[in-house]
């Protein structure tokens, strides 16, 4: 595919990375927030091409994994109930509530539809008028253009019947509340390239001075990752704490004004709670009054959610960048994509799934000492 | 909403936040949303700078043995015990 | 007190038939969550979750060497005559996609579980589950694919049985078919006889059926020009047979679960390490596309019309010859080799140069929105 195929070019990839090893004089920890960019760097095996200094912490770049279990348990419960058709993306039905998940909500008789954008549920609300079709939005500022719209079209079009259970979490405040927390490592962040499309990435230049730390803008390819994390080493090795743009051909400093407006209007700002990492003031989004009949949660009113988390579960650690996946005890134990412990291990944007699903088990030095041969000349 | 193919394939899309996008435009897409026209030029530009990179320095080849421990070892013992190894 | 009341309870959820459980102790996984056991879609997806069916329940319940051999085909001594055996029932929606139907499906997805199990496809039985008000017409055209694919296929299908339930209690159509076929003397595969050292090919493009289904499954719908590749491959497999003999290991379709769970299976079964180029791996621009669209992996994604071979080095040449040399085999590709490496393992070299674990999917694929 054009624009694609081309930044996935081995070569020229290799050829980065031994740039980024000809520049770093230093160890240096470097966080990327966007858990699509982590399954990326994860898959290619990019943090295994850096050098040995440079270390990728993986932040809480998954919104699903963000999604406080009180919520995941109400939506089970909104799903579960008579006369709903419950929409979402796919990854969403194996997420652990404290029960059940989606998946078994639909086993046992919910009608739970996998769904690639939030207007199929729109039309699915027209096309049901006698079902209330709930649609389960979460994500970064990426999606919420998506679920703005889909809001709007059935205001526009008087729907009765559809309703948006929000969980929209923002990623500036979640970079501070990283930088702020006690015992912080993080020195420089890739910034999430296609939340910048929407946003741009002039809310960045407060930040960067406030807590002298590099933030680059970088996209999803091997070679954008490889870029981004160029140019943040070559910053740390200057001293230096700027807002760059490593992904220009998509991204520009004022974002996309068309989407802006209409978030402006459909949302406003509220605290969230995060799961795994407590609540960060102003780090989420909220139907607006004008548009607060299409909320789920007022619209269903769920009680007596009693939640419970497993107490072997360390996403919280996971996604703060405390540790990474496979020094959880439960890993690939107690806790895997088929039974999985917490979100972080089923959602396709969690560092433990990433992890798991492109086998990240042993580190290279226990490999090779179990002899399995497969350390070894990067081929060239 | 519009067409946008993906490689051959053809998917309907929203297109009313890219207004300026033409038909022949590239575009990021979103969950069924254009979000960001590609600016094609931008892209010819960095790809040309990523295909520079690093040329000058195959002359040097300093940083080879570094480099070649990277990339090579998947990290994986079996998943959940249940492979006949060791 | 209160103990010994709960242990009788358990009892005697062991004992009533309504109400039996299975022994789940030796499960890898705990109970399911929502407290009591059922079954989900993930174990009917060709992944773990099945596999653990398979293995725990039906396997223990039915036990004796045919069935243990868990190959695509069951090998029967009939005193003195060797047969294989095969079943396979069919559920696909739409019924009608692109590139074929449920009935052709039907046909050659057994006729295939016999072909790479060494056998001379020959024999079929067709049981077919309607619902009531299910119209005629598209029995009558699923029907005429399966009387064409048989013919195609050179197999005859000799009895087979017919039920109706009612209204709301089946989704149009199911079908099962069971096959038999005559074992080719001299010819031993096996997915427990590859060997390290062995060559892996496939006999041509990977995910086109599974993203044929999914362009018309509702909700993903996008327009393509992906066929499935529905096929029957006895033919094929006659010409790979013809030209190397013994020097083949091991065949697999790689249905559900994908060119990877086959892999894995084998690797698994044979105790060997599995090794593949993902820069050689053949999938269709527009496959890949659409898998780059849903957040897929082509190696995850099913095919119906293609095959998986394990040969010994010397041969795969001749091997690969014979396939390109036949209609369905045109695309046919070296992929990757067996090594003592890693055992029970897929691994692949990506386009990076870096290698990567390829492990089998837990059970159904999901679309995966970023």
């Amino acid at each position: 595919m054009k624009y694609l195929t081309e930044f996935r070019n081995g070569e020229i990839a290799q050829r980065m990375a031994r740039e980024i090893h000809a520049i770093a004089t230093r160890p240096w920890k470097i966080m990327e927030v966007c858990g699509g960019q982590t399954h990326s760097i994860i898959k290619n095996g990019i943090d295994q091409m850096l050098p040995d200094g440079i270390e990728m912490i993986h932040g809480p770049g998954c919104p699903v994994c963000v999604t406080p279990l009180e919520l995941i348990d109400k939506a089970l419960a909104i799903a579960a109930a008579p006369g709903v058709i419950f929409c979402s993306f796919g990854d969403m039905l194996r997420v652990p509530g404290t029960e059940a998940d989606l998946f078994q909500v639909k086993g046992a008789g919910g009608d739970v539809r996998v769904v690639y954008s939030p207007l199929d549920a729109v039309e699915l609300a027209a096309k049901n008028p006698d079902k209330q079709v709930v649609f389960f939005g979460v994500g970064f500022e990426t999606t919420a253009p998506a679920n703005a719209m889909s809001v709007h079209v059935a205001k526009r079009r008087g729907l009765k019947n559809f309703s948006l259970l929000v969980s929209h979490v923002l990623v500036p405040p979640a970079i501070a509340a990283i930088l702020e927390s006690p015992g912080n490592m993080v020195q420089g962040f890739l910034l999430a390239g296609h939340v910048c499309s929407v946003m741009g990435y002039w809310e960045y230049p407060p930040l960067a001075a406030k807590y002298r730390v590099p933030l680059v803008v970088t996209g999803f390819e091997p070679l954008d990752l490889l870029d981004g994390i160029r140019r943040t080493v070559m910053q740390l090795e200057a001293g230096q704490h700027e807002v760059e743009n490593a992904y220009e051909r998509i991204v520009t400093l004022d974002g996309n004004q068309a989407a802006q407006k209409l978030l402006a209007e459909v949302f406003e700002v509220t605290d969230r709670a995060w799961r795994g990492i407590g609540v960060i003031p102003k780090s989420g989004w909220r139907l607006s009054a004008a548009y607060r009949e299409f909320d789920a949660e007022e619209r269903f009113h769920i009680t007596g959610i009693h939640t419970e988390e497993s107490p072997l579960c360390r996403a919280g650690d996971v996604l703060r960048g405390a540790i990474k996946p496979a020094e959880c005890s439960a890993f690939g134990m107690e806790c895997t994509p088929r039974h999985p412990l917490g979100a972080t291990m089923v959602s396709s944007e969690g560092a433990c799934a990433a992890y798991f699903n492109y086998g990240r088990f042993l580190s290279a030095e226990d490999l090779a000492s179990a002899g399995s041969g497969l350390t070894g000349v990067a081929h060239v | 909403m519009g067409r946008v193919n993906f490689g051959g394939v053809v998917k309907r899309v929203c297109l009313d936040y890219v207004p300026e996008v033409e038909v022949g435009d590239y575009t990021i897409v979103h969950v069924g949303f254009a979000l960001s026209k590609i600016d094609q030029e931008t892209a010819e530009k960095t790809l040309a700078i990523f295909r520079e990179m690093g040329m000058l320095d195959e002359e040097l080849a300093g940083e080879d043995e570094a480099f070649a421990r990277a990339a090579a070892a998947p990290q994986s013992a079996c998943p959940d015990g249940s492979c006949s190894a060791k | 007190m209160s103990e010994n009341v709960a242990a009788s309870e358990a009892e005697q959820l062991k004992t009533t038939p309504a109400g039996a459980g299975p022994d789940f102790s030796n499960w890898s996984c705990p109970l399911p969550l929502a407290g009591y056991p059922t079954i989900v879609m993930g174990h009917g997806g060709g992944g773990k979750l099945g596999n653990e069916l398979v293995e725990h329940l039906f396997l223990a319940a039915f036990r004796n060497p045919e069935l243990e051999n868990l190959g695509d085909a069951a090998v029967l001594d009939l005193g003195g005559a060797k047969l294989a055996m095969s079943t396979d029932s069919f559920v696909v929606q739409p019924l009608f996609f692109p590139g074929g139907s449920i009935g052709e499906l039907a046909v050659n997805g057994t006729v295939n579980d016999l072909a790479v199990s060494g056998a001379e496809p020959r024999f079929l039985s067709a049981s077919f589950i309607l619902e009531e008000g299910f119209p005629l017409a598209q029995l009558a055209a699923i029907v005429a694919d399966m009387a064409k694919a048989a013919a195609t296929a050179g197999v005859k299908i000799v009895t087979g049985d017919t039920k109706v339930v009612e209204r709301g209690h089946g989704d149009g159509c199911y079908i099962n078919t069971a096959g038999v076929g005559a074992l080719r003397a001299g010819i031993e595969v096996g997915p427990e006889r590859a060997r390290a050292g062995d060559a892996i090919l496939v006999s041509g493009t990977i995910g086109d059926h599974g993203m044929a289904i999914m362009s018309v499954r509702e909700g993903l719908e996008f327009e393509s020009q992906i066929r499935s590749d529905c096929a029957a491959l006895n033919g094929l497999i006659a010409e790979v047979l013809a030209a190397a003999g013994t020097a083949v290991h091991t065949m697999r379709d790689p249905t559900r679960g994908g060119l990877a769970s086959t892999l894995n299976e084998i690797a698994q079964s044979s105790g060997v390490g599995v090794e593949i180029d993902e820069l050689s791996l053949p999938v269709r621009a527009e496959v890949q596309a659409a898998c780059e669209l849903l957040g897929l992996d082509p190696v995850y994604v099913a095919n119906e019309g293609k095959a998986v071979f394990f040969v010994a080095p010397e041969a795969a040449e001749q091997v690969l010859e014979a396939l390109r040399a036949h209609p369905l085999g045109r695309d046919a590709a070296r992929i990757g080799r067996v090594t003592a490496e890693h055992k029970g393992m897929l691994v692949a070299r990506t386009a990076m140069g870096a290698n990567r674990v390829i492990p089998t999917q837990i059970g159904e694929q999901l679309p995966r929105i970023c």
